[in-house]
């Protein structure tokens, strides 16, 4: 076995390390660390973080890659050309459990009919038995309801035993701050916890439910269905939760080099490089987006077409190409931001503090690394969070337009494109389009919660449009 | 007034330059005419004779930047960049590079039409149902509607275009047969077609725009002369709709007017899932056949209806505002 380093995966370690590297700085900083206390405080936001957490670790097991090593006879390792991750050894079983065609979710039986010719000799037509889902019953018709409703409540309370085992955990680590597991276990349930822990046990007790049965009914059936070439449709959905990690996260963090490095430099010199700096994202936003993005992608396909040489398997080309999308998503999105920083730092320059730093003799490299970038990163933070959401839905519709990622990688935008024609099929195909639906929002409506908290705690004016009707009790309203 | 559109003008040509450029780079640097070639002709076996025929038809037999074995002038203008900019410029927009090359002028003139009919009472109902459902929110603040109304918003932009797109055709067209599924027909006949495609779209904007105005409005609420109009004895329905609403016009038509490139270019998504012979589908068609003489065009006709539409909404400042000034 040999581990595999993919471009989008060091991407997305790197990502995470600089993550714990900002979360030491918080814990270094009082005002940066009451901020986000309050982004953790609001319950919409914590369990919203709960639900991203849930998604990213997905993403993150989905991250490690490698190769098998191959028994070869004459002694020397041979590695296997596909290259797989954790998750897809997790879902090993699942991802063989292949079918001829569409199965509905749960299903023993085909989609399609087919010709067959019995015991008997006599020809018929009718629906054949799954290969794999629900093949250890005798007698479908009959034992059907009554199996899955056993393995579906055997995983429900097994979810339940993790959920309980999860809250008397959290009581007992509240204990000394509460006096006793079992004032913990009250104030719990009331909620009169610093953090709201109520709301996140709830959510993750939510989690532990759904997730309890799938995982019990996932060995025998296709919990989800499968698809038109047989494949489980919940494996599909798995997988497409980390090219949405890796489009929106990405995306987003290749903006702000160039945005935050114009922007302050714009703003902080003014005058002809201003007029430069405006100048280039001007012409760049004047074009509408959809159109910059397909013509760069279009000019990488064709050199990607030209070159073939340069890939070692079909992993690694398509997710070159994905990095490649990101790219261009960062290099053709970075105006809005660039322009936000620099109104910001026009302000700040005129500021009583930088006006002592320079007085001081303090250097224009060392003003600006020092005392003006950090004083806009609440805006880049504000705007990465908001656009993760955004690229998102943004990856469906370059996808449907064909610009997207490569058509072998699953993503919510090809899941949906497929599904397009499922919907139209008699009788109707929709788990394919449900999975990727209720994925897909599930994805997107936390982040959006989550971003809405990040900016109501770091964005003062934001604040104030928040509707205030069930206000936390027995929090003070910070 | 003259003096700044004068200028506006100026600027805007300087970035219709810009655009060309960048494009031109994009399109003719990244992979040279040779490999445009043998990707329209297809195949495996490709002569160099036929990329050289090919390359002829489109006029693409030129140095791309400077033509050194010429004299004079002719250095420049004998070159890709110089035609292709100097017809972009007068709008001549010449034909598609596919085989069978279609007149792109012709093509725009005749979609433009078709785009504008789905795009323009979309933007006119887009703005009046976003204005009208938050100035409600706004009206019921710090009530449950306005919370439930608000988590709807929310609810509403995590969905994305497409699943509103299958599932409005899916419930509409082939459930309850309203209306047709897809296509479009020319005059009167085009309502039914495009009664859909609307309501759907509105639908999938409402959430984002309902909530951005919402938060506008807001912001105007906690201004003196609200107070001042409230002290006067007004109804609050009078307050909104007088004064908060034609105070918040300037940002509502900064946000509604960067839509309007859109409402000339068409609906990428709406009108190739719509069957709309519009704009939006003919990018797609160009996208997927790769038909880059198509793609420059529309990009560049892009940035020219983003400047105009810059231009106006700076004009709508003064139309919705006498404070401003244009300098």
């Amino acid at each position: 076995m040999k581990f595999v380093l993919l471009w989008t995966d060091l991407a997305l370690w790197l990502m995470v390390a600089a993550g714990v590297a900002y979360a030491l700085r918080v814990r270094g900083q009082a005002t940066l660390r009451s901020t986000w206390r309050r982004v953790l405080r609001d319950p919409v936001a914590a369990c919203a973080g709960v639900v991203m957490a849930l998604f990213l670790l997905v993403t993150l097991v989905d991250s490690l890659h490698l190769r098998r090593a191959l028994e070869t006879t004459n002694g020397t390792t041979v590695y296997d050309t596909r290259t797989l991750s954790v998750l897809d050894v997790l879902l090993e079983r699942q991802t063989a459990m292949r079918e001829i065609s569409y199965s509905v979710p749960l299903g023993t039986q085909g989609f399609n009919k087919e010709s067959f010719v019995d015991a008997r000799g006599q020809a018929g037509r009718d629906y054949p038995r799954l290969k794999f889902g629900g093949a250890h019953l005798a007698d479908p018709a009959t034992q059907w309801a009554g199996d899955v409703a056993r393995r579906g409540l055997a995983g429900l309370a097994g979810g339940a035993v993790a959920a309980a085992l999860l809250i008397v955990l959290t009581a007992a680590v509240l204990a000394r701050h509460h006096g006793g597991w079992r004032r913990a276990l009250a104030d719990l349930a009331a909620d009169r916890t610093f953090y709201p822990l109520r709301a996140v046990l709830v959510t993750l007790a939510i989690a532990l439910l759904l997730a309890g049965p799938v995982i019990a009914l996932m060995p025998y059936y296709h919990v989800f269905g499968t698809d038109r070439t047989g494949n489980d449709v919940l494996v599909q959905a798995l997988k497409s939760v980390r090219t949405a990690f890796v489009i929106g996260a990405l995306s987003t963090l290749a903006t702000l080099p160039l945005a935050l490095l114009l922007g302050v430099l714009a703003g902080y010199f003014k005058g002809w490089v201003d007029e430069a700096i405006q100048y280039v994202y001007t012409t760049l936003s004047s074009v509408p987006n959809v159109l910059l993005i397909a013509a760069c992608v279009l000019m990488v396909q064709v050199f990607f077409d030209k070159n073939p040489e340069l890939f070692e398997t079909a992993v690694e080309r398509s997710d070159v190409k994905m990095l490649v999308l990101c790219l261009i998503l960062g290099l053709t999105g970075w105006a809005g931001l660039c322009r936000l920083v620099r109104a910001e730092t026009l302000k700040l320059r005129e500021l009583d503090y930088v006006q002592a730093a320079t007085a001081f003799g303090v250097g224009d490299l060392a003003l600006m690394a020092r005392h003006i970038a950090p004083n806009v990163m609440h805006l880049v933070l504000i705007t990465v969070v908001l656009s993760f959401s955004e690229l998102i839905l943004y990856e469906a519709v370059l996808t449907y337009v064909g610009v997207g990622v490569d058509p072998t990688t699953s993503s919510f935008g090809s899941m949906i494109n497929l599904a397009r024609a499922e919907m139209s099929r008699d009788p109707v195909v929709w788990w394919s389009f449900a999975a990727a639906f209720g994925f897909m929002v599930g994805l997107v409506l936390a982040a959006n919660l989550f971003a809405d908290g990040v900016r109501d705690a770091f964005d003062p004016k934001a604040r104030s449009a928040r509707p205030r009707v069930f206000v936390r009790r027995g929090a003070p309203d910070a | 007034m003259l003096r700044f559109l004068l200028r506006r003008l100026g600027y805007g040509l300087a970035i219709l330059v810009g655009v060309n450029l960048f494009t031109f780079f994009l399109f003719f640097s990244v992979n040279t005419p040779d490999d445009m070639a043998r990707l329209n002709i297809g195949g495996k076996r490709i002569t160099q004779a036929q990329i050289e025929t090919w390359k002829q038809e489109r006029g693409y037999d030129k140095p791309l930047y400077y033509d050194a074995s010429r004299q004079g002038a002719e250095r420049i203008t004998h070159t890709i960049l110089w035609e292709r900019s100097v017809s972009l410029f007068a709008l001549d927009f010449g034909k598609s590079d596919a085989r069978q090359a279609i007149n792109i002028g012709h093509e725009i003139q005749v979609r433009m039409g078709v785009s504008l009919a789905l795009a323009l009472p979309l933007f006119v109902l887009q703005v009046i149902v976003s204005i009208a459902f938050s100035l409600l929110l706004v009206f019921f603040r710090h009530t449950r509607i306005d919370f439930w109304g608000v988590v709807l918003c929310v609810l509403m932009l995590s969905i994305s275009s497409l699943f509103y797109i299958i599932v409005g055709q899916f419930l509409f067209a082939r459930l309850l047969k309203l209306v047709p599924m897809n296509g479009f027909a020319p005059g009167l006949d085009a309502v039914r077609f495009l009664v859909l495609p609307i309501l759907l779209s509105l639908l999938s904007r409402l959430g984002g725009e309902a909530r951005l105005y919402r938060a506008m409005f807001l912001e105007e609420m906690g201004k003196d002369y609200v107070r001042t109009a409230r002290a006067k004895g007004l109804s609050e329905g009078r307050v909104l709709g007088r004064h908060v609403l034609r105070n918040a016009l300037i940002p509502i038509i900064t946000s509604a007017g960067s839509y309007l490139p859109y409402v000339f270019l068409g609906s990428l998504v709406f009108e190739s899932f719509f069957g709309i012979p519009g704009l939006g589908a003919f990018v797609i068609e160009a996208i997927s056949g790769q038909d880059f003489a198509i793609v420059r065009t529309m990009v560049f006709l892009g940035a020219l209806l983003y400047i105009a539409s810059n231009v106006l909404i700076d004009v709508a400042y003064t139309w919705v505002d006498p404070r401003v000034r244009l300098q």
